[in-house]
């Protein structure tokens, strides 16, 4: 009996093995399922998967009824219209700061749209279309504190950012601003302490500060002294020239048709958060 | 000398009475009155501590019905929480499947007679066991890429971190537990012509694992607390999941209680299945092994390298 | 490797930070976790129950989860403030999670450890006439901690380990300090894990030793 047990085990490991190498372990490269580009995907199967921030209010937030909000998620719709696939083809997945390489490598997601900052060392690993917007490192501050105007007035006081952003170290080392850091899990968690009054200001993106101050009207101000730009890339396989040209072409739609403003103003307006609506200069698809 | 109880948590919750009430005498009427004295400035410091908790936290505004109120709406559990629970015991049970296969292997392996077999493998149980899961996990994660040439799921650098490092603890308990056999069985077994992969399979496995049983399942529930650890990447467990929805209804902290006490209402039901095995195992089980000692269980990360330390059984 | 050479100065700081904040709770999780145990063999039923609910809910609750309600909970919501400079405060507020959240597992080791104490010493104690915190402190508690060294051992390679969750509120240690240098190198995260994997062991290796070692050293004899 004993053995059969040991039997039961032993057979059970044996099928975890299999799930293990069917489940890829290791994944393949490419965009998701047969197709050989993703605007290919979109056009033949009307389907895309993008991969989105599912914890940002105003960019992407997943909301208690299971819909998505904010411009990231705007912006993907757009898109994904664009490249013919209907609004019920869409599927958004969560996309975290720590996997969205990953994400978009194992053909988990066909798209990123989630503050995706382009930078040259994650052009290794991905390609981007765009960028959609380009965003300004601000600051956050509670409502009515006139004491912070600048980010020279952080000095000495006690910032937040989440851990491993280059935000915090734009502020502290780069601009040499002897201000006291105090990371945090999340700008979630930023944010509660910024209005506990455990730390005097909050500095990210200016997008990713105006959805968390048009989400609290009333709690919180922008101090609108902007420095360091993040250019916002929609994130795709690495080497996929025809997705990026053709979300490029989309983006470029967006701002004539003057959707963008829409969006902008649609997801960011109860801020007092002065967006740009010029098209920014997109990257080159190679 | 006294047939006590080794370090075993098997026999801790009866016994602990008997030496409990050893320890003092039957109070007389002073000591009543002593023992009122303590038990009323306790239960004094106790409120004393929840009223300041509650007035700060109502200072801060975390009593807010609209805080708590999303807690009662099914919404909330079927966007947020059941994913989230699905994506904890998801990573949980393929990472326990996978870490006692790792544990049965390793553990075995240690105690090969090859020296071949038995240095590497008590390399590796030695590795795993002296890094922090963390930084095994954000390695995974990050490295794989380097280490690979390509990457893997969130899901799976949860999964591998868990099953490397229990897989290491199990492996100790392992071998500690078919050591806690008596010599004479296995010389037994040898002697009637068995081969020394059948002793082990036939003879010492069978026996081992009941010894083993509550340490390897305190060891489990050590992996479902230590599946929190994906929350630094981004895996989409319970407490990942504590994140979107405090960004939703700007709760966190309140939130955050509730997704502390389903964790533990998890861990509290597992514990008590520990403790239902180990019942049926002490009535069913004639065996003369004793249980043997997990190391102790501390979250995250448990357990030394001393061979002896943590997991060695009661020898025979 | 040459990523780590170049930055080997930080890196040292945070591990140095590691070691302060192990030694700090260590220290803190030792107190209060004998304490916690004495209080679950007490005669007062109100302590024993408090104690064993601590113990209950510390150790079934992750410890990520439980430094986040030390950070955010503790430092914020209900205000408690060590020092004005953030990341001392930071240090403090770990300190007291780790701290917390060991002392359960230490509580649990030492009363396995007093189950080892034979029966006859303590009626022997009663006989004579000692209290119970006369028994406790001067013939129980030596000999549980004798018993348990190794355990306690484990306890705290476990807690050195743990050290860095207390990356997520904030603490500088080595954790933190291996997530930024992957965050600006990203094309040498093998040797930078090498690295601090390395770090860490040199840590927890001979602390498993020297445990081992003291555990035979002050076995009680029986």
């Amino acid at each position: 009996m004993r053995v059969g047990r040991i039997a039961t085990v032993a057979s059970a490991v044996a099928a975890m093995t299999m799930a293990l190498s069917s489940c890829g372990l290791i994944g393949g490269n490419g965009g998701g399922g047969e197709a050989e580009s993703v605007v290919q995907k979109a056009e033949e199967q009307g389907t895309l998967t993008i991969g989105i921030k599912f914890d940002q209010p105003g960019l992407g937030l997943r909301e208690p009824d299971g819909s998505y909000t904010g411009f990231d998620v705007d912006v993907a719709r757009f898109i994904a219209q664009e490249l013919g696939v209907p609004e019920d083809g869409i599927e958004f997945v969560e996309t975290t700061s720590q996997n969205r390489e990953t994400f978009i490598e194992q053909g988990q997601v066909d798209l990123v749209l989630a503050s995706y900052s382009i930078t040259e060392e994650r052009q290794e690993r991905v390609s981007f279309g765009g960028p959609y917007y380009v965003a300004q490192q601000d600051i956050l501050v509670r409502d009515g504190d006139d004491e912070i105007q600048s980010v020279e007035d952080l000095e000495g006081r006690t910032l937040c950012s989440a851990s491993g952003s280059r935000s915090a170290f734009n502020v502290t080392e780069t601009l040499a601003i002897d201000a006291q850091l105090r990371e945090a899990g999340s700008y979630s968690e930023c944010l509660e302490l910024l209005s506990g009054g455990g730390v005097d200001a909050v500095t990210t993106d200016d997008t990713i500060l105006a959805g968390y101050a048009a989400q609290q009207p009333g709690e919180f101000q922008l101090v609108g002294d902007k420095f360091s730009e993040e250019r916002y890339g929609v994130g795709m396989p690495k080497g996929d020239t025809a997705t990026c040209e053709a979300v490029n072409a989309a983006i470029a739609a967006m701002y004539e048709e003057g959707e963008a403003e829409t969006l902008l103003d649609s997801n960011f307006g109860p801020a007092n958060y002065e967006y740009t609506t010029e098209l920014p200069e997109a990257e080159p698809c190679a | 000398m006294n047939d006590k109880p080794t370090t075993s948590g098997t026999a801790k919750r009866p016994r602990r009475q008997a030496q409990a009430s050893v320890l003092y005498d039957a109070p007389g009427p002073q000591a009543r009155l002593r023992y009122n004295v303590y038990t009323f400035l306790t239960i004094l410091g106790l409120l004393l501590v929840a009223w300041f908790v509650f007035v700060r936290m109502d200072e801060r505004e975390q009593w807010e019905a609209e805080k708590w109120q999303p807690f009662f709406t099914s919404q909330l559990w079927t966007t947020y929480v059941l994913p989230g629970l699905g994506g904890t015991l998801g990573a949980a049970a393929v990472a326990a499947v996978l870490a006692l296969a790792f544990g049965m292997v390793f553990g075995i392996a240690r105690l090969s007679d090859h020296v071949w077999v038995r240095i590497p493998a008590a390399v590796v149980v030695e590795f795993f066991r002296a890094i922090p899961l963390l930084i095994m996990i954000f390695f995974l994660m990050r490295g794989s890429w380097s280490l690979f040439g390509t990457s893997i799921s969130t899901f799976w650098a949860v999964v591998l971190g868990l099953m490397f490092y229990n897989g290491s603890v199990l492996a100790e308990i392992v071998r500690a537990g078919i050591q806690s056999i008596p010599r004479g069985q296995s010389e037994a077994a040898l002697s009637i012509g068995l081969r020394k992969g059948a002793v082990t399979r036939l003879i010492l496995l069978p026996q081992a694992i009941t010894a083993m049983l509550p340490a390897i399942i305190a060891q489990l529930v050590v992996l479902l607390k230590d599946t929190a650890l994906g929350y630094v990447i981004g895996y989409s467990d319970l407490l990942n999941q504590w994140r979107n929805l405090s960004s939703a209804y700007i709760n966190l902290i309140p939130a955050a209680i509730v997704i502390a006490l389903i964790y533990i209402a998890l861990n509290v039901a597992l514990g008590y299945l520990a403790t239902w095995l180990e019942r049926r195992n002490q009535r069913s089980v004639r065996s003369q092994t004793k249980a043997v000692t997990g190391p102790a269980e501390v979250g995250v990360s448990a357990a030394g390298p001393t061979a002896g330390g943590g997991a060695a059984g009661p020898r025979a | 490797m040459n990523v780590v050479l170049e930055n080997l100065g930080p890196i040292l700081e945070a591990f140095w930070s590691t070691v302060l904040l192990s030694v700090a709770s260590a220290i803190g999780a030792l107190v209060l976790g004998t304490l916690l145990a004495g209080m679950r063999v007490s005669p007062v039923p109100v302590l024993r129950a408090s104690g064993t609910l601590y113990v209950n809910t510390m150790r079934n609750t992750p410890l990520t989860l439980v430094l986040l309600f030390c950070g955010l909970g503790l430092g914020n919501t209900l205000g408690l403030k060590f020092s004005e400079t953030v990341t001392v405060n930071s240090y403090w507020l770990a300190v007291v999670g780790l701290s917390a959240y060991t002392a359960s597992f230490v509580c649990e080791s030492l009363r396995a450890g007093i189950n080892t104490v034979p029966m006859g010493q303590a009626e022997a104690a009663r006989s004579v006439g000692l209290t119970f915190g006369q028994t406790m402190t001067t013939i129980i508690l030596p000999q549980a901690f004798r018993s348990v060294v190794g355990p306690l051992g484990s306890v705290l390679i476990a807690l050195i380990k743990n050290t860095t969750i207390a990356s997520l509120i904030g603490v500088a240690e080595a954790a933190a300090s291996m997530r930024t240098l992957i965050e600006f190198n990203g094309n040498a995260v093998i040797p930078i894990f090498i690295g601090f994997a390395l770090g860490f062991m040199v840590l927890t290796l001979p602390t498993g030793f020297l445990f081992g070692w003291l555990s035979k050293r002050l076995a009680v004899a029986r």
